[in-house]
């Protein structure tokens, strides 16, 4: 018995949002009496993967099969279906992400397990029942789930609990084979096209996001946006109508029918509030809103907010995050 | 080429969440219901490769009681042939993917399409359950979608791009933007949604993994704090010093 986590690697780096599972891993083994293995997918360094000692886990599985750098649906399922059974793993965890839902699914068929995703909370016991904490309603709810199979898959919402580094912990680096075939990459990408982030921070996974809406009335004003996202070393993003008179491409845009984010600090610009963008956005930490109407329903969601128009704020920011240093 | 497309049936965008007075519900009274915005691409897409190919059918599916039928009828008059209704509402993903594939396992579908995710309980984990009970691949998520024979080309969002992936029918995609503009029904439409075929199937088996067990809304916030646009920079403090954000 033990858990079992993901960890996503790119370009040989850990991601942020798999140092935040890691620590979730952990601390559900913790809660269980057991320890956490990883099993890690994409483009990894033995050296990066022994640093998730430092998130509390004991062990880590890869494969350094070259085919498994771009994400194969069909290998990651098999791969890490296999880990789990090796280990005996009760709990499996994921992160939210396009390939933690895409696996998740899957491998709770396979492996008989009731998933949670989009999880915001540790799971607690309640009642002889296993509950995990999820957003639902596109953010404008939560639900409290219950989780009734033996094994339990739960797949963690991005910057929903915090990576924690405990200085100088490595964990051993096994070398670990699901002997996959070419059957298992029937689905392998044919060609991987990168977009250009801003900063070259990816909005996914940002903990900044710097926004813009109709009020900046073109995409030639954007830079006002980079700007500030640059000094902040935040995404870029948008909302719906920004992105459906093509100011800015679909994958910024925001909202319910966007790309949901939960950032530390979303900073709105010229976006007045309509309720499927608030859905997705409304579980960041901190909701700034500058914008010229003072009636705009978004200053209702906000922390703090600026009255005044973008165009003479926005350098005003930009300058004083500079003088920051 | 025989298309499948599942959809839900959920609360309009602009609803305000709230519950049954045990929390344990949500509180359908007065909710306009539309069909999940997600699934309007899979569906709108699925015509659009119909019509180009000349040939073939389209038939939509939905696990829903008796109410979600107006939806149903709207999906048929935006330009699917015949439509399929599982008798249950809808338990919890498990649920609803295994009376998908337990409907799709004797129908011979190329390719089964939906939305990425419903906006009520954003799951996100259909499709790959259905791909998984039928043995077939899934990709998700899909911005687009097209057919060369029996070979399909899409391309797949990931995080800060997107890939290609070529895949052999049958297979399960999940849909998002911009796959394609989807569709509002035409008067024409609606007319002969009425005439065509809605079949009602009754539910068929494993019982649920998962039970909510209660419903919340999200804390209330604490009121904006307003700074005077002449000292904007005052902003960029307060998120150091005060929200320790920065």
């Amino acid at each position: 018995m033990s858990v079992l986590v993901v960890i996503e690697c790119d370009k040989g780096e850990v991601k942020k949002s798999s140092l935040e599972v890691a620590t979730y891993a952990s601390q559900v083994a913790q809660q269980l009496g057991t320890t956490a293995t990883a099993v890690a997918v994409g483009e990894a360094t033995e050296d990066n993967l022994a640093k998730l000692g430092e998130q509390g886990i004991s062990k880590v599985l890869y494969d350094a099969e070259p085919r498994l750098k771009d994400f194969v649906n069909g290998a990651y399922t098999k791969l890490i279906a296999t880990a789990a059974e090796q280990e005996g793993a009760q709990v499996l965890v994921l992160a939210n992400s396009n390939i933690g839902a895409a696996v998740g699914s899957r491998l709770s068929i396979r492996l008989k397990a009731s998933l949670a995703t989009n999880a915001v909370e540790m799971p607690r016991t309640e009642g002889g029942q296993f509950v995990v904490k999820r957003g639902a309603f596109s953010g404008k709810a939560l639900a409290d789930v219950a989780l009734t199979t033996d094994r339990k898959i739960i797949a963690v919402k991005k910057n929903s609990i915090e990576a924690q580094h405990e200085a100088g912990k490595t964990a051993p680096v096994e070398k670990f084979s699901a002997n996959l075939t070419d059957a298992d990459f029937a689905d392998a990408p044919k060609q991987v096209i990168m977009q250009d982030q801003a900063g070259g921070v990816l909005l996914p996974e940002a903990d900044k996001v710097v926004s813009g809406g109709r009020g900046m009335k073109g995409a030639e004003n954007w830079n006002l946006i980079e700007d500030l996202a640059k000094a902040l070393g935040a995404a870029t993003a948008c909302s719906k109508p920004v992105s459906d008179v093509d100011w800015r491409p679909h994958h910024e845009h925001v909202g319910q029918t966007g790309i949901t984010i939960s950032p530390n600090l979303y900073i709105a610009c010229g976006i007045s509030g309509a309720i499927q963008h608030l859905a997705g956005v409304n579980s960041s930490k901190v909701i700034v809103v500058i914008n010229k109407d003072p009636e705009a329903p978004f200053f209702k969601a906000a922390d703090y907010g600026i009255v005044g128009d973008v165009f003479d704020v926005l350098p005003k920011l930009t300058q004083a995050v500079k003088e920051l240093g | 080429m025989k298309f499948l497309v599942c959809i839900s049936n959920v609360p309009d965008t602009t609803t305000k969440i709230t519950f049954t007075p045990d929390n344990k519900e949500f509180n359908k009274a007065g909710v306009q219901f539309v069909i999940n915005p997600w699934d309007e691409y899979a569906l709108t897409r699925a015509i659009e490769l119909k019509e180009a190919q000349g040939g073939g059918t389209v038939t939509v599916l939905n696990v829903g009681e008796a109410d979600t039928e107006p939806n149903i009828r709207k999906a048929l008059a935006i330009g699917a042939d015949d439509a399929i209704r599982v008798n249950a509402a809808p338990k919890d993903a498990f649920f609803v993917a295994e009376q998908i594939a337990n409907v799709a396992k004797d129908g011979g579908y190329d390719v089964i399409l939906m939305g990425k995710e419903s906006i009520d309980y954003n799951g996100f984990q259909v499709h790959g359950m259905v791909g998984e009970l039928l043995g077939i691949p899934t990709v998700a998520p899909a911005m687009k979608l097209d057919l060369s024979g029996n070979t399909a080309t899409l391309e797949r969002e990931i995080e800060g791009g997107k890939e290609i992936v070529e895949v052999n029918t049958p297979f399960v995609a999940s849909c998002q933007q911009p796959m394609c503009e989807p569709r509002i029904p035409n008067m024409r439409g609606i007319m002969t949604a009425r005439t065509k075929p809605l079949k009602v199937v009754e539910p068929t088996g494993d019982a649920p993994r998962t039970e909510v067990t209660e419903f919340a809304l999200p804390p209330k916030k604490q009121g904006v704090k307003l700074i005077p646009a002449e000292n904007a920079g005052e902003l960029i403090k307060l998120l150091r010093n005060e929200a320790k954000v920065i």
